[in-house]
């Protein structure tokens, strides 16, 4: 059955290096050939690892919080096995454990790290059967694709009932912290500092009322979307106290942020490389997941304070122009939540911006566009020099600019990439940054040409 | 409509809104509707008045001149249905027979029929439209629409409606009820690709969502005429070059 086995391996490698030979970054695509073959390869290799697995799933910075707790992990000196980011769905998983597979029943590597999408979890799970599972945030995301925030949630409940993996859970997301009451040992994290609360509840926030009896919660704090500190007036229930805690958070612009980390074995001030109180959850996140692995507080600080934005998520590219080189920061944005802390984090930065945004309507980035029109873009009016709009969708994204109160002389609508990526960086003042907000298959769009320009490299560094 | 009694220049006026459950059935960025008719009658000079009218809140019959309510999750939308009939029926059907504009979207044009029927639970609707909505089994009914709408007086020749249907419930209209258009690509009502939405005077339903209004200004200058007691034309024209470039982009994507 080895040898057997061991072929399949061998037809799958070679399906992905065909697809490679062919121009594709086939980063699913043996693993989906492989899990043709042998529908049971995650199963089988996931139990070649002599550490187990431990699954992340949120709505947003699954990639940031996965490359944040290798990045822990590997300091350490622990052997990963580790899907590369947005690979997310079985085949993805499958390829990286095959990309680690050897003959002899051995793999490359002493635990699994994934990340894995939302509809994915439940399968991935049950093949895997993980020794921790890390739910970071649940918000409104491409509905036509996900459906209802309820029915995933709902899924993920499943998942934990049906697992005995250690959970980490985020005590400010309500919909989340539900899914911890019915057992024992749950590890929380969360924010504690009333100095970020907002004026009110996110116009696109979900999980206003309880899940247990219906009542709307109260939110003594809201911090980000519907995450914060909440109660319901009719049951009780209330937030979790958090084990693992980010207080005193200082949010330092589209740079950094940095905040004091307290978990059971005390605590220690963290400096990011990354913006916003969204990388704040991802690190306390990837904070709490590694210390219910056994890390070491210290470790875990150096592992943060070392993470580099991951793929298109805050990077940061030098662009050549004709005027000279001109810094581009790319902001993924794909749902209102994310999108809105992107914003909010543009915000923190003095002065007006000069904008690339562009919005396309595949299906990896949700087919309805309409999530736009729950995203504060209204934080921008009178904050915006130049906005150049692109994608498929750029109308959209143009109205949507300015009915948000953008001034219409300074929006332009410029379909094609190659030629708005060329008016975006030729306007506005040269030392000023230009932020580029793509959707996801934007985003891979744009890194594609970064790449085919030379001014980033290849599509799966 | 007659066009003797419309007056000219709607400047001065102000429309009055109110936003059925703004807090619930906002699931497909029904914000997008309130906002382009807000800065639409900004432009000209039309005052803009939005109230809200949420669980457990008396609706006033007489204080609007447009309601609107959108879709939600299955969960919310059932705690609306609820207060709906408890709480606001009776009020927006004395505003329907006075001739207020109302429009639903998603599960608010679902509320706005007779029943919404979920395997054996059966919702009751308001009842403005003659219709009622199914979960059947199959698929959800998803994708890009465009429909030539029908019964709206005064509406540009030719205009075209697209938007983004996402329903999981079949709209059936009974025999007298008249859609709000024929699909000319989409799922529609039922999935069968024939009719979409319905309408009887000034009281509108349709899944279009995506949002609805800022795909098709021409609609929302629609209602907000209709809602003041104006002819369509009497509204000023607006600088609408980037709205012109967002309807013909959802019209290529449903495929038009």
């Amino acid at each position: 059955m080895a040898g057997l086995l061991t072929a399949k391996l061998a037809i799958a490698r070679g399906a992905g290096a065909l697809s490679r030979l062919r121009g594709s970054g086939a980063t699913s695509l043996p693993g989906r050939v492989l899990m043709q073959l042998e529908p049971s390869a995650i199963a089988t290799l996931g139990g070649r690892l002599a550490e187990g697995s431990a699954l992340i799933s949120a709505t947003n910075g699954k990639t940031t919080t996965a490359a944040m707790a290798a990045g822990i992990l590997a300091g350490e000196g622990v052997e990963l096995v580790h899907n590369p980011a947005g690979a997310n769905m079985a085949g993805g998983v499958a390829t990286a454990l095959l990309d680690a597979a050897s003959g002899g029943e051995r793999i490359a590597g002493k635990l699994g790290l994934f990340e894995v999408d939302e509809l994915w979890l439940a399968r991935v799970a049950e093949e895997l059967q993980p020794r921790a599972i890390l739910l970071g945030n649940l918000f409104r995301d491409q509905l036509d694709r996900y459906g209802e925030l309820e029915a995933i949630a709902d899924s993920w409940r499943e998942v934990l009932l049906a697992s005995d993996a250690q959970a980490i859970l985020n005590a400010d997301d309500p919909l989340l912290a539900d899914l911890g009451r019915e057992r024992a040992g749950v590890v929380y994290f969360g924010v504690q500092d009333d100095s970020l609360a907002l004026p009110g509840l996110a116009h696109a926030a979900d999980a206003k009322h309880c899940r247990n009896c219906g009542a709307p919660y109260v939110f003594d704090a809201v911090y980000l979307g519907h995450l914060g500190r909440y109660h319901c007036p009719s049951c009780g229930r209330g937030r979790p106290e958090p084990d693992v805690r980010a207080t005193d958070v200082r949010l330092q612009g589209v740079r950094s942020a940095a905040f004091t980390l307290t978990t059971s074995e005390g605590s220690a001030e963290v400096t990011l490389a990354l913006p916003g109180l969204y990388n704040v959850y991802n690190a306390l996140a990837a904070a709490a997941l590694t210390s219910s692995l056994g890390v070491p507080l210290a470790r875990i600080v150096a592992g943060l304070q070392g993470t580099r934005p991951a793929f298109g998520r805050a990077e940061t590219v030098t662009l050549s122009t004709p005027r000279g080189p001109r810094e581009l920061r790319i902001l993924l944005v794909k749902n209102p939540a994310g999108a809105n802390e992107v914003l909010r984090t543009l915000t923190l930065e003095d002065g007006s911006h000069d904008l690339l945004g562009i919005l396309n309507d595949q299906i990896a980035d949700g087919r309805d566009v309409s999530w736009i029109w729950d995203a504060d873009f209204e934080l921008l009016a009178g904050r915006i020099a130049n906005v150049v709009c692109s994608g498929n969708r750029a109308a959209d994204l143009a109205a949507r600019l300015k009915y948000a109160g953008v001034e219409e002389e300074r929006i332009r609508v410029v379909p094609e990439l190659p030629a708005a990526l060329a008016a975006a960086a030729e306007q506005g003042e040269r030392g000023r940054p230009l932020f580029a907000l793509p959707t996801y298959t934007a985003m891979l769009a744009l890194r594609e040409l970064l790449a085919s320009r030379g001014e980033v490299a290849g599509r799966w560094s | 409509m007659s066009e003797s009694t419309a007056p000219a220049a709607p400047s001065g006026r102000t429309l009055r809104v109110c936003a059925l459950y703004p807090d619930l059935m906002n699931i497909y960025a029904d914000r997008g509707n309130l906002i382009v008719l807000e800065r639409r009658c900004a432009w000209r000079g039309i005052g803009f008045e939005l109230s809200a009218s949420s669980l457990g809140e008396r609706l006033d019959s007489e204080g609007y001149d447009l309601f609107y309510i959108g879709g939600g999750q299955d969960r919310d939308q059932r705690l609306c249905a609820e207060d709906l009939l408890a709480s606001k029926a009776e009020a927006l059907r004395t505003a329907a027979a006075r001739d207020a504009v109302i429009l639903g979207v998603c599960g608010g044009y679902q509320l706005l029929g007779r029943s919404y029927t979920l395997g054996s639970e059966r919702i009751e609707g308001v009842g403005l439209l003659d219709l009622e909505t199914i979960r059947e089994d199959g698929p959800r009914l998803i994708g890009n629409v465009a429909i030539e709408p029908a019964g709206l007086p005064g509406a540009p020749a030719g205009a075209v409606l697209a938007g983004f249907e996402n329903h999981g419930g079949r709209t059936h209209l009974d025999s007298g009820q008249a859609p709000l258009g024929r699909v000319l690509r989409g799922l529609g009502n039922d999935g069968r690709g024939r009719f979409e939405g319905a309408v009887a005077g000034a009281t509108i339903g349709t899944y279009l969502h995506g949002p609805l209004l800022p795909k098709n200004v021409w609609f929302a200058d629609w209602l907000i005429a209709r809602a003041l007691g104006l002819d369509a034309q009497a509204l000023p024209p607006l600088e609408d070059e980037i709205e012109r470039q967002t309807h013909a982009a959802a019209l290529r994507a449903a495929g038009v």
